[in-house]
C-alpha cells in the first residue's frame, strides 16, 4: 500500500510530462476552420486592376459546379513566395485556383503577380480585409477548399508544400471532383 | 529639475493599442466596446487581446466590433459575431460547454481528490491505543507525584 502511495506522485509527474510533450507537437498558430463543411461566406470583391482590360474580381456565388481552391495572398507576404512554385503547379495539373489579395494595395498585387506568373484564374482584392475577417483569415497564406455545391471542406493554414498538395489536397480534390 | 522630470514620469501613461480614430464618439459605446475587445484574444499575437494588440488584424477585429454595437446589436451577439468566424478559441474566458467541462471541473476535482486523500491520511496516522498504566508504574507516578 506504502508503495503505492509512494509511486503516486511519481505517476502523475509522468502524465503530466506527457501532456505536455503532446502540447508542444501542437502549433497554437493552427485555429481549426469554423467553416469546415459549411458554405462559404457571402462575398463579392473587385479585381487587383483598376483599368479594363486587367480582370474583374469574383464572387463567393461563382464557387458552385466544380470543387476550387481559394487562396488568400498578399504582396507583402513572406511565404507566399514559397507556396507561389506549388500554385503554379496544382494550375498545371488542371486544378482551378482562385485568389484573394488579403489587405494589399491593387498596384502591388499586380507588381507581384508580373514578378511570380499568375496561377490564379481569378484574382480579387479585398483591401479592407472584412471578406478575410468573414473567413475567419488568421494570416496569409490561407487556402480553402471549396467543393462543387459552395461549401469549403478544408483549409489549409500557410503555404501549401508539395507534399502536403501531394498527400493531402490533391486526394481531397480527386474525391470532390468524384462526388455528386 | 528632477522634480519636473519625476512629475512628468507620473503623467505618463500606457501607450493604448487603440488608435483615436478607431473610437466611438459615444462614450457609453465606446467603454463597452472596450469591455469586448479586452475579453477578444488577438489572433496573431495569441497571449494579448485585441484591445491590447497593435496587430493590424487586431485593429480590423476593433472597427468590427465597433461596427455591430453602431449597428445596435448586444455585446453577446457582437460577441457572437466574432466567435462564429474565429471559433470559441478568440474567447479569453472559455465558455462552460461540454468540451470544456475537464477544464472547469478540473481544479475543483484535484482540489477535493487532495482533501480526501489528506482526510485519510490523517485518520490513519492516529496513534495507537495506550495501554493502562501498571500497578508498579501508578505507583512510581504516585511517589513522584
Amino acid at each position: 500500500m506504502n508503495r503505492i502511495l509512494f509511486l503516486l506522485p511519481v505517476g502523475a509527474f509522468i502524465a503530466l510530462v506527457a501532456f505536455f510533450a503532446i502540447g508542444l507537437t501542437k502549433d497554437p498558430k493552427v485555429l481549426p476552420s469554423q467553416l469546415i463543411d459549411r458554405p462559404l461566406p457571402q462575398f463579392a470583391l473587385p479585381g487587383i486592376a483598376d483599368q479594363p482590360g486587367g480582370g474583374p474580381g469574383f464572387a463567393s456565388a461563382a464557387f458552385t459546379g466544380e470543387p476550387r481552391l481559394l487562396n488568400i495572398f498578399a504582396s507583402w507576404c513572406a511565404a507566399c513566395p514559397q507556396e507561389h512554385p506549388v500554385l503554379t503547379r496544382i494550375s498545371g495539373e488542371g486544378f482551378p485556383v482562385y485568389g484573394i489579395a488579403w489587405k494589399d494595395k491593387p498596384q502591388d498585387s499586380r507588381d507581384w503577380i508580373a514578378r511570380f506568373g499568375n496561377p490564379y484564374r481569378q484574382i480579387a482584392a479585398d483591401e479592407t480585409g472584412r471578406t478575410a475577417i468573414d473567413l475567419g483569415v488568421t494570416g496569409v497564406p490561407e487556402t480553402f477548399i471549396v467543393d462543387k455545391r459552395g461549401r469549403v471542406r478544408f483549409k489549409q493554414i500557410g503555404p501549401i508544400s508539395p507534399e502536403v498538395w501531394e498527400k493531402t489536397i490533391r486526394p481531397l480534390m480527386q474525391q470532390l471532383r468524384a462526388e455528386a | 529639475m528632477k522634480r519636473a522630470l519625476l512629475a512628468l514620469m507620473l503623467l505618463t501613461a500606457p501607450a493604448l493599442a487603440v488608435q483615436p480614430d478607431e473610437m466611438l464618439k459615444d462614450p457609453a459605446l465606446e467603454a463597452r466596446a472596450r469591455a469586448i475587445s479586452a475579453e477578444l484574444r488577438c489572433v496573431v499575437c495569441q497571449n494579448q487581446s485585441i484591445d491590447d494588440s497593435d496587430a493590424p488584424l487586431a485593429r480590423d477585429l476593433r472597427i468590427v466590433v465597433r461596427e455591430q454595437l453602431t449597428l445596435g446589436k448586444s455585446d453577446q451577439d457582437t460577441m457572437a459575431y466574432i466567435v462564429q468566424r474565429y471559433g470559441n478559441f478568440v474567447l479569453l474566458k472559455p465558455p462552460v460547454e461540454p468540451a470544456t467541462w475537464a477544464l472547469w471541473a478540473g481544479p475543483f476535482l484535484v482540489l477535493g481528490g487532495g482533501g480526501l486523500a489528506l482526510l485519510g491520511w490523517s485518520r490513519r496516522r492516529k496513534p495507537a491505543d495506550v495501554a493502562p498504566l501498571t500497578a508498579a508504574e501508578a505507583a512510581e507516578l504516585d511517589r513522584l507525584g
